[in-house]
């Protein structure tokens, strides 16, 4: 076991990955020479050279598109997006292209390449610095995304995003990159199935369901809970398409009450999917209708405010104490 | 039934951040862990305007001793007070670069992107246009945005998380900064369509950098301005770096030699020449005005600081290749000309004071900015009143108002 903060679990991974297997590249902007702009790729190149870790042109559809066609090639390519706000250019390689391979060749080609992708807010940027757009990609079927909110959970899901067959989107919460440490067991498997939530605080009375970011958010405001007498599972999703309904579904039964946090905004949110799936699978177990707390429906705003933006342990309180009340 | 809304708030604040926030593209000063290795220096890759292999000429008035230049096609089109003009901006915005970086390192601001260096490729440009043509910015014409009267207090709000983009673009002709590399080229080709739709007497200017010359909507912008023969001049920074990348790395075919395949005219030109920069901005203006479309202009110039305040540029250039293209600094080779056109050492004494005193003032001003509540920022989400948007406001604003003396 070693400490690590969530970058250096990243780039370990990374590491890992590409030693094992030499069809391991990665290519985006600036992730050579200069490691990428958070560090992520921070000595890969100079490990494992330039034909492997690739500056790419300044184009993200570029870079999306040619890691199908070296994916169709035999290569396991990693794409670097470098910041939330710029990954739409890359849109059609990533909806109508990597995710859709598969199903329209009846599974003859296929595109593995994964795509990491730094979002989230709080981080004191500027405009297209602070966004999650991730729920412009979870209703496309045949692609999947995941995301980490510790560092051993990164260091596993980079190396199984890379294992998988399919298309995944690593959704990295940037604020955690060199915030957060954690124990990290180098020596871990890096196998098995990518799209497992996992509970991380046990509790009867309340369900907090969150991802990446937020999970740190939803564990200081179990706490908080905890200190007043009652008791709040927390779920990490991990896996937010395809979601891990069993493990979501248990925790909705066992405590009657769920409330779903997320940065992004709340309309068409991955949260209104959970809500409305636990309210279809879980409905005579539940004892409050299931509520969002959410990033706001504006478009992500000035760093200044976005602490009023970025939901917070009060603004979860809030919503349990509102589930509790019913 | 509804549930009571009765709550308290136990934690006020941002409590969800961990115990340090990192700005975003701030990486720690850790050096790499695990079995990495340590990057060597860079070394130097990036030549100068006199030495592209590439065949290309470079357009040159004035050299970079600041010894006039004679060309078969191009002849320095401005007038000594033009150039006192034109030098106050270009040093003026010199000198509020510097405040930025300087306030970003004492933490009052998110991020700063400095311009320094590419002062004369940006007035050189932008003084080739009249007041009523259009300018679409990228996001690093800090002297642009001087040379058209906005308050420069707009560009530091931006950075210090205040704002997105605050200014009157109409009244200024000055487009809104864009973030998403090249993303501005289409939609400037799109108002040179309107342009001659209307019959306009007008031209667009946009600005773009090397980097997003490899997005591929700059490349669908290039074939829309030359199938419509918009009136549009493609300003090409060419500060040879896209943060790390150079650009023999970015591209093997150079965008003025690009310019052709998509049917119009590209030029290189000295970029840190004004007059250069001006002449060839100029004449391209007059065959957008006369209605013969769109021209490619590339200036060669070199971005003498980091890309934004969170890059460390010691990771990819070396001090030599920066001392060479500090030598042809556009302020040092503009007053060496104006020197020797009779400007004396009170000119350059009075515009250094008053950029003291600008700096002074601007820095009181960025220390006293209040952003707007979230609440305010509703009213432009939608031009139309959303009961659903009403219905959430109410909601934060009653979320906020029970935080209130916690």
């Amino acid at each position: 076991m070693v400490q690590l903060t969530m970058a250096k679990a990243i780039t370990a991974g990374l590491a890992r990955a590409m030693d094992r297997n030499d069809k391991v590249l990665a290519i985006g902007q600036d992730i050579g020479r200069l490691g990428g702009v958070f560090r992520i790729t921070d000595g890969l190149q100079e490990r494992f050279g330039a034909a492997r870790v690739m500056d790419s042109p300044l184009a993200e559809a570029g870079i999306v598109g040619t890691a199908i066609g070296m994916a169709q090639r035999g290569y396991l390519p990693v794409c670097e997006i470098q910041f939330d706000g710029f990954v739409f250019p890359a849109f059609d390689q990533i909806i109508n292209q990597a995710s859709r391979l598969r199903f329209r060749t009846q599974g003859q080609v296929t595109a593995p390449i994964v795509i990491r992708l730094p979002y989230g807010g709080n981080v004191g940027s500027i405009e297209h610095h602070g966004e999650s757009p991730e729920a412009y990609f979870t209703p496309t079927p045949g692609l999947r995304i995941v995301t980490p909110s510790t560092p051993a959970d990164a260091y596993e899901l980079i190396q199984q995003a890379i294992a998988s067959p399919d298309p995944v989107i690593v959704l990295e919460p940037k604020r955690l990159y060199h915030s957060l440490k954690g124990e990290v067991d180098l020596d871990a498997p890096a196998s098995g199935e990518l799209d497992r939530a996992r509970v991380v605080r046990l509790g009867t009375e309340v369900t907090l369901i969150g991802y990446g970011p937020m999970v740190s958010t939803l564990l200081n405001a179990a706490k908080v809970l905890a200190d007043e007498g009652h008791s709040a599972e927390v779920v990490d999703l991990r896996s937010i398409a395809p979601v891990d309904w069993a493990t979501v579904e248990a925790s909705a039964r066992k405590t009657g009450r769920v409330i779903v946090a997320h940065e992004a905004p709340r309309t068409s949110g991955v949260g209104a999917e959970l809500a409305a799936r636990i309210q279809e699978r879980c409905f005579f177990a539940l004892e409050a209708p299931v509520l969002r707390v959410t990033g706001l429906d504006m478009p992500y705003p000035p760093s200044r405010v976005e602490t009023d933006y970025v939901p917070s342990v009060d603004r979860v309180l809030q919503a349990v104490d509102r589930a509790l009340a019913y | 039934m509804t549930a009571p809304n009765a709550w308290t708030p136990r934690i006020v604040g941002p409590d969800n951040q961990g115990p340090d926030v990192p700005t975003a593209d701030v990486p720690t000063a850790d050096g790499p862990t695990l079995d990495v290795l340590t990057p060597d220096v860079a070394t130097s890759e990036v030549p100068t305007p006199d030495e592209q292999a590439d065949g290309i000429e470079t357009v040159q008035l004035l050299d970079a001793e600041a010894h006039p230049q004679r060309h078969a096609t191009y002849s320095p089109q401005l007038s000594v007070d033009e150039v006192r003009h034109a030098y106050a901006t270009m040093f003026l915005a010199r000198r509020l670069d510097t405040e930025g970086t300087n306030l970003q390192r004492q933490g009052q601001l998110a991020l700063w992107a400095p311009a320094k260096g590419q002062e004369a490729a940006q007035i050189g440009a932008i003084a080739a246009l009249r007041p009523t043509d259009m300018v679409y910015p990228s996001y690093r014409e800090l002297a642009m945005v001087m040379h058209r009267g906005l308050d420069p207090l707009a560009v530091f709000q931006i950075m210090r998380g205040i704002t997105h983009a605050t200014w009157d673009v109409e009244a200024h002709r000055f487009g809104v900064f864009a973030f998403v590399v090249g993303a501005q080229t289409l939609q400037a080709v799109g108002y040179g369509m309107g342009i001659t739709l209307d019959g306009a007497d007008e031209v667009v200017l946009v600005c773009l950098g090397d980097g997003a010359t490899s997005e591929g909507h700059v490349s669908e912008a290039l074939n829309f301005a030359a199938v419509y023969k918009a009136p549009v001049i493609f300003l090409v920074q060419n500060n040879q770096y896209a943060i790390s990348v150079p650009t023999a790395q970015q591209f093997r075919g150079a965008p003025a030699a690009r310019a052709g395949g998509f049917g119009m005219p590209g030029v290189r030109v000295d970029g840190n020449d004004l007059f250069a920069v001006h002449a060839v901005v100029a004449e391209a203006v007059s065959r957008a005005r006369a209605g013969e479309g769109p021209t490619l202009v590339e200036a060669m110039t070199y971005r003498i600081g980091a890309h934004t305040t969170a890059d460390d540029p010691t990771r990819y250039r070396s001090r030599e290749e920066e001392d060479v293209w500090g030598a042809r600094d556009p302020l040092v080779r503009t007053e060496r000309w104006l020197r020797e056109h009779g400007t004396e050492d009170g000119f350059f004494a009075d515009l250094a004071a008053e950029g003291d005193a600008l700096a002074t003032d601007l820095r009181a001003r960025v220390l006293a900015l209040e952003p707007q509540g979230i609440t305010d920022l509703y009213e432009y989400v939608l031009a139309e009143p959303s009961a659903a948007l009403a219905e959430e406001r109410e909601q934060v604003t009653a979320y906020l108002a029970g935080l209130e003396g916690r």
